[in-house]
């Protein structure tokens, strides 16, 4: 731990830092543009410049980058020297000279770190009178709005998007003061990751263009701590709303989560809670073949519990995309026994299997963190890219972890990014990836290898067996594929982190047993190997600890008679199991009580449907794909949107309960009743918690607007809804200091209005949040389990001419509520058949010809497309897209013969 | 009694003094331009609406009276979608004027504004706008700022080069 001196005062820092990192951790305001915490530093923008002094009699000093000085024993610097000071002044005032006169229409404006850094220089007064160079601004898709002349050349965007997130078509062009950032033509920007340029670009060059339809600045948000649904890896986010309704999604740091990014499915998938298709209003009808009709909320509830009353037999259908006290709820209401939990068998067998494999073996569950920290990555079946995009962004970094560790081998810092780059010449750590299609990471990998699942789950065993005699072999592969499997299990056996990636969206089983057998070879031998499954919903593992049969078991009680009332908790069955089988079953029901936030088809088929909150309306906890317990808070003021579901389970049970109906009422029956969620108030402070007797404002102290935003309506201003739930307050009054981690409603610090403010959260600047990071791990390895291998499946006779399915994921599309986001629907590809190209002349199908085939009972219609990447024998389904939901990855397919062109 | 008589012709003498009653409202007091009385919003010279829908004058209103929404017409020119004034709150302190980077909204010297029901002095777009450029002429923000908006491309705002040609590494 070496000291230095900043402005003559002594501060023991960490090992390995830059004075820049280290003079915004020990608080001090240090101007900076290029430097980001996650790219390290290039001292390109020489806007941290300080003095430093070679020792204590130095008195001249020189001018030096404190992002570019390391932190070593005795560095000595100042930040208040007049020279560096007016240095730093005229730095901005250059920056200034092109930067138009736009703050008051730009979006940024308010955020804005330029703003921020022009304020903390003290440069006032713009002189230049000369002509501004201006830009013409490109068309980048429906994310992200471009307005170049505001650029002040940074390079944070390119060295974003292309060195950090891999993405090509974002570059810079041109020279000198003409230097120009953008695409090479008019088009979207491919990158899955594009959506964090808003807050990576230091000034107004992109902004949200989803918040420019109904753009409010930040200081009039009124935001809360969340966790994004839209896939299950629970990336930390803050939604905020305006007049009651949402109108943007920002990143929330948390560093075993997210960190600073997150993907575009998750920025710009919050559109669907503003889309047509909510149910605002509750619906009843008498018969199923009649149309809704619009009833009183209590009236519904009342039908509800009638029906409930006169039932012979009920089943609650829970759901992996509801929060875990809605699925508790429903289960008090209905009763344990009753109570199913919403996957269908198939996929509850392969998350419960992910439960079990986390829970009772050696192997870590990896954070996204961990698989940034990983120095060799083993990737078995998932296409990250589009099933979990933020833990292919990890992947991504975990690349940069062996190169970073060579170079600090010969004394180059990790922060030292230009040079740290320029040492790797391009190479990166050992990443294996066998998937059945192309995935964007194949780029990024050692090696990549095309293979059916089957196939994938061989290799998977093959290279447990490799790297332990002990665990079982499997015999029969080819070359190439060996070739793999020796190259992995090499880069395995050193590896000093390996984790090993492995998920359900091929639904099979024996996939995840080959990555846990993997793990736990490496585990034996000494490794701390973590394991990371991607699962399909945000909730998928929460709902597994709740441990409830699947929603076929419940449907063949109802075959046989024994439940004629279903209640159903967000959950569009359809999208989960065969429609004719739905069908039958719900035909089967004689009433169907629906609580949902968006019309589906299963809410279609129901006879009540009451309006329940989206993830911005109600409060609730997820458990994410490590096992992470994380709690997501209401954003909208109550009465504005429908209440929560548990809230509403709780009333229709409300007859026969004297407790209460507060999220720490539900909460802490749930986890009295499940041990294994561990300590509530761990996870999130409960809604008694005050700091200085206050709760903790949901609106920064310059929310606008109070006395006037409904005064049309009634000039008598309404009274703040107080928040039974938590200790935030719908308002801009209570405790403006720093809270607890996981009740941060927005990051602001005096001087700091732009997302840099983040830094004052910290810890230490790019470490953990302060107090630790919000969550609760459920889930911890047992390193001394005596746990044995999973024997691999015989292999199946391949033999037959029926082709097998390849489920194709799509970030935009195959998530159930991110696919009614307007914006995000505009990037959705459409339905198609994806037919190998081998394949192509024993189907007798070319590009474009429209195709037919049935997957089980079920026909389907399509427009085929030829792929070269998909093994010879399958066909690949767009899971999510259009009709092609509710299909099981291992039912027979069959193309329809004569088909035309 | 002596005082009496002295408080009678104190009264009386006061018949012969300049009358200091200003016969309101026949007659209107002089109010300075700089008054700070009902508050309009301007247009620029060109006719259009001045405001930009920034938000700053919200933000600084200490009572909070001000709230819009902001908006873009097809050519991407922002203005409020609407913009309302809740008088029954304002104080007429000015803030808004002075935070106002397009000279939009503007105090002006008018104080008659009094109404029987309170919602009567909430003022909406139109209760606001006027059609002049108020005290300020000659300022339109759109000429001056980067930018583009219809009938003004990049480029063409005031002291500001044609768009840079970014194939060209020509200085």
């Amino acid at each position: 731990m070496p000291y230095v001196y900043i402005d003559g005062k002594k501060f023991e820092v960490a090992d390995g830092q830059n004075m820049l990192q280290v003079a915004l951790s020990l608080g001090f305001d240090l101007p900076y543009f290029c430097w980001h915490p996650a790219f390290g530093s290039v001292g390109a923008c020489r806007q941290c410049a300080v003095m430093q002094y070679k020792d204590e009699n130095d008195e001249k000093g020189k001018l030096a980058m404190a992002c570019m000085v390391p932190a070593t024993e005795g560095t000595r610097i100042s930040i208040k020297a007049r020279q560096a000071e007016e240095f730093r002044k005229s730095v901005i005032e250059w920056l200034m000279v092109n930067h138009p006169h736009d703050c008051p229409v730009c979006d940024e404006g308010g955020e804005c770190h330029l703003q921020d850094m022009t304020v903390m220089t003290g440069h006032t007064y713009r002189e230049f009178r000369f002509k501004k160079r201006t830009h013409r601004n490109q068309d980048l898709g429906p994310f992200i709005n471009h307005e170049m002349n505001r650029c002040i050349a940074c390079y944070r965007c390119v060295r974003f998007y292309h060195d950090f997130a891999g993405g090509d078509d974002l570059q810079a062009f041109a020279a000198h003061d003409h230097v120009y950032f953008g695409r090479y033509e008019d088009g979207p920007l491919e990158s899955e990751f594009s959506g964090n340029l808003v807050e990576v670009c230091p000034t107004g060059v992109f902004t949200d263009k989803t918040l420019k339809q109904h753009y409010a600045r930040k200081w009039d948000l009124q935001t809360a701590p969340s966790v994004c649904h839209q896939c299950s890896l629970g990336c930390n986010i803050i939604p905020g709303s305006r007049y009651d309704k949402v109108v943007r999604v920002l990143n929330r740091y948390n560093r075993e989560v997210n960190g600073y990014f997150m993907c575009d499915r998750g920025r710009f998938g919050y559109e669907f809670v503003n889309s047509p298709d909510r149910i605002t209003n509750a619906l009843s009808r008498t018969d199923r073949s009649s149309d809704f009709e619009q009833v009183d909320d209590n009236a519904a509830l009342d039908a509800a519990r009638k029906s409930l009353g006169e039932a012979k037999g009920i089943a609650g259908i829970g759901s992996p995309r509801a929060s875990l006290e809605a699925n508790f709820a429903l289960r008090e209401l209905v009763g344990q026994d009753n109570f199913y939990s919403g996957d269908s068998e198939r996929q509850k067998t392969l998350t419960d299997e992910v439960l079990t494999v986390l829970r009772n073996g050696p192997a870590r569950s990896a954070s996204l963190h961990d698989v940034e920290q990983a120095d060799v990555v083993l990737i078995l079946g998932e296409d990250l890219t589009n099933t979990a995009p933020m833990l292919d962004l990890a992947v991504r970094q975990a690349g940069m972890t062996k190169p970073a560790h060579n170079a600090k081998k010969i004394g180059v810092d990790h922060w030292h990014d230009a040079a740290v780059r320029e040492l790797m010449q391009g190479e990166r750590g050992p990443c294996f990836v066998a998937t059945p299609t192309r995935t964007k990471l194949d780029k990024f990998s050692t090696r990549a290898l095309r293979a059916s699942a089957e196939d994938i789950t061989r290799i998977g065993f093959a290279i447990a067996a490799t790297l332990d005699d002990k665990a079982p072999a499997v015999a029969g592969l080819s070359d190439e594929t060996l070739a793999f499997v020796e190259a992995a299990a090499e880069a395995l056996r050193e590896a000093d982190r390996p984790v090993v990636i492995s998920g359900t969206s091929l639904g099979s089983r024996h996939l995840i047993h080959a990555a846990a057998n993997t793990a736990f070879a490496l585990c034996k031998e000494g490794n701390a190997a973590e394991l990371a499954f991607v699962l399909p919903e945000t909730n998928s593992l929460g709902v597994s600890f709740l441990d409830a049969p699947s929603v076929d078991e419940a449907f063949e009680k109802i075959t046989r008679g024994d439940i004629d009332t279903l209640v159903i908790l967000e959950n569009d069955l359809y999208r989960r199991i065969d429609r004719a089988t739905v069908d039958s079953a719900l035909n089967r029901c004689k009433r169907i009580i629906a609580l949902d936030h968006i019309m589906t088809d299963t809410t279609g088929q129901a006879d009540v449907v009451i309006p329940v909150a989206a993830f911005t309306e109600g409060d609730g906890t997820l458990v994410n794909n490590e096992g992470r317990a994380q709690r997501f808070y209401q954003v909208l003021s109550p009465g504005k949107a429908p209440e929560e579901s548990w809230r509403r389970l709780l009333a229709l049970a409300g007859a026969n309960r004297r407790n209460g109906t507060t999220l720490d009422d539900i909460c802490s029956q749930l986890f009295d009743t499940f041990p294994a969620f561990g300590d509530r108030l761990r996870i999130a402070p409960g809604a008694r918690f005050r700091l200085v007797h206050q709760r903790i404002p949901r609106a920064s102290h310059r929310y606008s607007g109070r006395t006037a935003m409904t005064a049309h309506i009634n000039v008598h201003e309404p009274q703040p809804k107080t928040d039974p739930d938590s200790p935030l307050a719908f308002s801009m009054e209570g405790y403006h200091g720093k809270p607890p981690s996981s009740l941060i409603p927005f990051f602001w610090a005096p001087g700091w209005n732009s997302v840099q403010a983040t830094a004052k959260y910290q810890a230490e600047v790019g470490g953990p949040l302060r107090g630790g990071d919000p969550g609760l791990r459920l889930i911890e390895p047992r390193p001394d389990a005596a746990r044995s291998y999973f024997q691999p499946e015989p292999k199946t006779d391949s033999s037959g001419n029926k082709p097998s399915i390849v489920p194709m994921y799509h970030i935009y599309g195959s998530e159930e509520l991110s696919s009614r986001a307007a914006a995000l629907a505009t990037r959705m590809p459409e339905p198609y058949i994806a037919i190998p190209s081998a394949d192509r002349e024993s189907h007798e199908v070319s590009e474009g010809d429209m195709l037919s085939l049935t997957i089980g009972n079920r026909e389907f219609q399509a427009k085929a497309v030829v792929r070269d990447d998909l093994p010879t024998g399958t066909i690949g389904i767009p899971i999510g897209l259009g009709p092609f939901v509710g299909i099981d990855p291992n039912a027979s397919v069959e193309i329809a013969r004569g088909v035309t062109s | 009694m002596f005082s009496s008589i002295r408080s009678l012709w104190i009264v009386f003498k006061h018949m012969f003094r300049r009358r200091e009653t200003v016969q309101y409202p026949d007659e209107k007091p002089y109010l300075a331009p700089r008054y700070r009385g009902r508050i309009i919003l301007s247009k620029d010279p060109d006719g259009g609406e001045r405001c930009v829908a920034c938000y700053l004058c919200a933000v600084v209103c200490p009572v909070d009276c001000i709230a819009l929404q902001a908006t873009e017409d097809e050519h991407g020119r922002r203005y409020p979608d609407f913009f309302r004034i809740n008088f029954s709150r304002c104080i007429y302190c000015g803030l808004c004027e002075e935070a106002c980077p397009t000279y939009a909204i503007q105090l002006t010297p008018d104080f008659e504004m009094a109404e029987y029901h309170r919602n009567n002095l909430v003022y909406e777009k139109e209760h606001l706008q006027i059609e002049g450029q108020g005290k300020y002429p000659g300022y339109h923000f759109y000429k001056v700022a980067g930018l583009k908006i219809g009938g003004k491309d990049k480029g063409e705002a005031e002291n500001e080069d044609k768009p840079v040609d970014i194939r060209s590494l020509l200085p």
